[in-house]
């Protein structure tokens, strides 16, 4: 039965009902508007690559079953470098080839041995990053840095550093230095110092304030107002960055391995490309394992640290 | 207010030693930190070797590269014969190609009798053919006397002077070779064979490995020169991209808006078969050195890469919460399930699905597509489980009270809650993907990262490089924004 309604309310009704079709009109622009872009975007995407995704798909399983080992013992044995019972010269069975022996009779396997530089690397990084980049943060925060002539240019220069492709810093320093971990090096900590130098200048203005102007009232200088006011307070939230920094740079330092700052990362893509089953899935598993226990390690240390504020999504 | 005087003090400590005693570890911990960094600091130096990679690198390589991001050079070769006569010749591939008529180069001509010696037969060295190198080998030279020269009058070159900086100049002439610069003068006579032997000490800014050998002149911002036996590389160096509108073969090369506008809309066809403007585009997307259509190109699949990649992984993720949220299905193995299931995506790492996709599909955005979809269901999944834990039971509770279908109860009692987290967690990882797309195209994906990597290899196209990070930058930056300006309208609105 329909309720007859007062003049009032009909008035309402009638614009509810005028909103509600503009809010209908909208969605339905939004989620064509979305499906128009998808289509074009898979359209454009299918026509600029290599292979198109139809005739490649056949082959990506063929490839998928080139990947399984003949054994699967293969795979620790490409792992611990032990000598294969297929070794037919190859270079797909030579697992001994590359072991790093450290004394006669005592080794350590290539793919542990890389893989071990590429966490070093990322440690390195991230050690410099948070120690160059806790300096630049107390410079850019606007609490202990009053100055603006000072603040700008280091917000600044964070900025730059964060938004150059590591791509970019990794191929310039490929570009004249003898091969080495340099390169990697220096572009995973120039992308640390711009990210974590404004997550730690964000922690410093949220700091409390009381303890510095104390140190001010009693004639604190700058130094002694940073170490003894500022940071006991922002310390833990800096090591749990820190901590969290290092997870993505285990990554990064792995992916830049890949293009050729050398690593496990570079293993990886040559045994990929090469269609080495065995040893690409040794190092994928080395790869998984390690990335878990460091996520695992640091997010333990993290909670004791900080309690659970310290896990939301960082940049 | 609590002040304690000196004795209260003392007294507190006597019944109470724990309290005021410093706890070793809180005393000792910074110092232990900083000690402990600085050992692994020096432990890194000797493990990569670093102070040995950095006393080995040739730095001046590094600052050329550096300078090259922002100038180009025209590289002009002045060549002196043995008979005096010269010839000042631009390379031929170059792509800045030869400079009609440079202002900071003066040539003068003169017509020249030569004697050119006959072809050699076929089956000599090459070296008898390098006439314009000025080189020949001992050997070779009967062989040259054997055949009569031919004589004829050519117009050559008998001075040529390069203008560097003011007060720095090069001056060309057949027998000698001077270099002025900051009031110190060098000159290097000719004629006397392949060996150069500058007259008196090299200044500071002239470099020879040992004597005889070629001498390096530099110029500091606005280049260089090499002296060889007969003939003189100059690199002259200029700020800026010349050729980044247009190319030097195209007909609008080096004239200024006005003009170019001018011979769009009122002169004559340059082509018969098109009209000035398609000329004016064509020329410039097809730049043969720039090469914007294709940077361009390139730069829209990274960002196809990054939004399908996102969006997808989002659909994905979406129903796969709600099964590993333990609120929301209430049966543990499928949570677990779920659960590792993500956090399997998300560990075996952007990188191995990167690689891994490029060998299957071949390089091209599909590939980078298909990575960034299964890294990041897992991330995804994860953190739209982890909102679902957290949502407020109630409207549930009131929907499933009064006898809501199950889907209903989601609709209305879960998704409202949700759904702006959802989505400002997809806009930040469009954001965040749209700058990894970058780097899994130079392994292979496709997309600007590809072809930037490709330039880098060349160590060449620095001018190109800077280019293209300038592109990536500010598509970054653009995409920065529009996410931060959803995000926040998106949460102010679930705030209210």
């Amino acid at each position: 039965m329909p309720t007859r309604l007062s003049d009032r309310a009909a008035l309402i009704e009638r614009h509810w009902q005028a909103q509600a079709r503009v809010r209908r009109l909208y969605t339905v622009l939004g989620v064509g508007g979305l499906i128009v872009a998808v289509a074009l975007s898979l359209w454009f995407a299918n026509e600029a690559n290599a292979g198109k995704f139809f005739d490649r798909l056949p082959h990506f399983l063929d490839f998928t079953g080139d990947l399984v080992p003949r054994d699967w013992l293969e795979v620790g044995r490409a792992m611990f470098d032990l000598p294969s019972p297929y070794d037919d010269g190859s270079l797909r069975y030579n697992y001994p080839e590359g072991r790093a022996y450290l004394m006669a009779g005592l080794y350590i396997p290539e793919y542990i041995d890389q893989m071990a530089i590429t966490l070093n690397i990322a440690l390195l990084s991230t050690v410099l990053g948070t120690l160059i980049g806790g300096l630049l943060s107390f410079l850019a925060a606007r609490n202990m840095m009053p100055n603006r002539l000072v603040r700008w240019p280091a917000r600044r220069f964070m900025e730059i550093l964060r938004a150059f492709p590591d791509v970019v810093v990794a191929g310039f320093f490929l570009s004249f230095l003898t091969v080495g971990p340099i390169p990697a090096i220096a572009a995973v900590t120039i992308h640390t110092i711009g990210a974590l130098g404004k997550l730690f200048f964000e922690v410093i203005e949220n700091a409390d304030m009381k303890p510095e102007e104390g140190l001010r009232a009693v004639g604190g200088n700058w130094i002694e107002r940073v170490r003894f006011a500022m940071l006991p307070q922002v310390l833990p939230n800096f090591a749990s960055y820190f901590l969290l920094r290092l997870e993505i740079n285990v990554r990064a330092s792995t992916i830049i391995g890949a293009v050729g700052g050398g690593g496990i990362g570079e293993l990886l893509r040559l045994s990929i490309s090469q269609n080495h089953g065995a040893k690409t899935i040794a190092i994928v598993i080395l790869l998984f394992g390690t990335i878990v226990a460091v996520d695992q390690f640091s997010a333990w240390l993290r909670r004791g640290l900080v309690g659970r504020d310290a896990f939301l999504p960082a940049a | 207010m609590l002040a304690l005087t000196a004795d209260q003090y003392a007294d507190i400590a006597a019944r109470h030693p724990d309290v005021v005693r410093s706890q070793f570890w809180t005393v000792w911990r910074v110092p232990a930190l900083a000690a402990a960094t600085v050992v692994y600091l020096m432990f890194c130096w000797w493990v990569f070797g670093i102070g040995q990679v950095l006393a080995n690198t040739n730095w001046q390589i590094a600052g050329s590269y550096l300078v090259q991001w922002v100038t180009y050079e025209y590289r002009p070769t002045i060549s002196i014969d043995r008979d005096g006569a010269m010839a000042v010749t631009f390379p031929r591939f170059d792509p800045i190609g030869p400079n009609p008529k440079p202002d900071w180069m003066t040539v003068e001509r003169a017509p020249m009798e030569r004697r050119i010696a006959a072809p050699k037969p076929t089956g000599a060295t090459a070296g008898g053919f390098m006439a314009g190198g000025g080189f020949m080998a001992p050997d070779a030279a009967p062989a040259v006397s054997a055949t009569p020269p031919t004589v004829r009058i050519e117009e050559v070159v008998k001075r040529a002077e390069v203008r560097f900086s003011a007060g720095a100049r090069l001056v060309a002439t057949p027998d000698r070779i001077v270099v002025e610069k900051g009031g110190e003068t060098l000159v290097v006579p000719l004629g006397t064979g392949a060996d150069v032997q500058a007259t008196g000490p090299l200044p500071a800014w002239a470099a020879q490995k040992r004597a005889g050998d070629r001498i390096i002149v530099t110029f500091g911002l606005s280049g260089w020169a090499q002296i060889d036996g007969g003939s003189v590389a100059v690199h002259r160096r200029f700020p800026g991209w010349v050729n980044f509108v247009f190319d030097t073969n195209s007909a609008f090369f080096g004239k200024s808006a006005g003009e170019i506008l001018h011979l769009i809309a009122a002169e004559p066809r340059l082509d018969l078969a098109r009209s000035n403007l398609a000329v004016a585009v064509d020329d410039f997307l097809y730049n043969p050195s720039w090469q914007h259509l294709d940077v361009w190109t390139k730069l829209l699949e990274t960002v196809v890469m990054a939004f399908i990649g996102t969006l997808f992984a989002a659909i994905v993720a979406f129903p796969l919460s709600f099964i590993a949220a333990r609120n929301i299905t209430v049966n543990w193995l499928a949570n677990q399930t779920a659960k590792r299931f993500f956090d399997f995506l998300r560990s075996v790492d952007m990188l191995i699905w990167a690689l891994f996709f490029t060998r299957a599909f071949g390089p091209g955005p599909i590939s980078g597509m298909a990575a960034i979809f299964f890294t990041d269901t897992g991330s995804l999944g994860k953190l739209f489980s982890e909102a679902l834990e957290n949502i407020d039971g109630k409207p549930r509770d009131g929907l499933t009270s009064v006898g809501a279908a199950p889907i209903a109860v989601q609709r209305f009692g879960v998704l409202p809650q949700v759904l702006p987290v959802f989505v400002s967690q997809t806009l930040y990882f469009w954001e965040s993907n749209t700058r990894s797309a970058t780097i899994i195209g130079a392994m292979g994906a496709g997309g600007i990262g590809l072809k930037l990597w490709e330039a880098m290899r060349t160590h060449t196209n620095w001018p190109n490089i800077f280019y293209m990070v300038i592109l990536i930058i500010g598509t970054v930056f653009i995409f920065d924004t529009i996410s931060n300006a959803l995000r926040s309208r998106l949460t102010g609105r679930a705030q209210s």
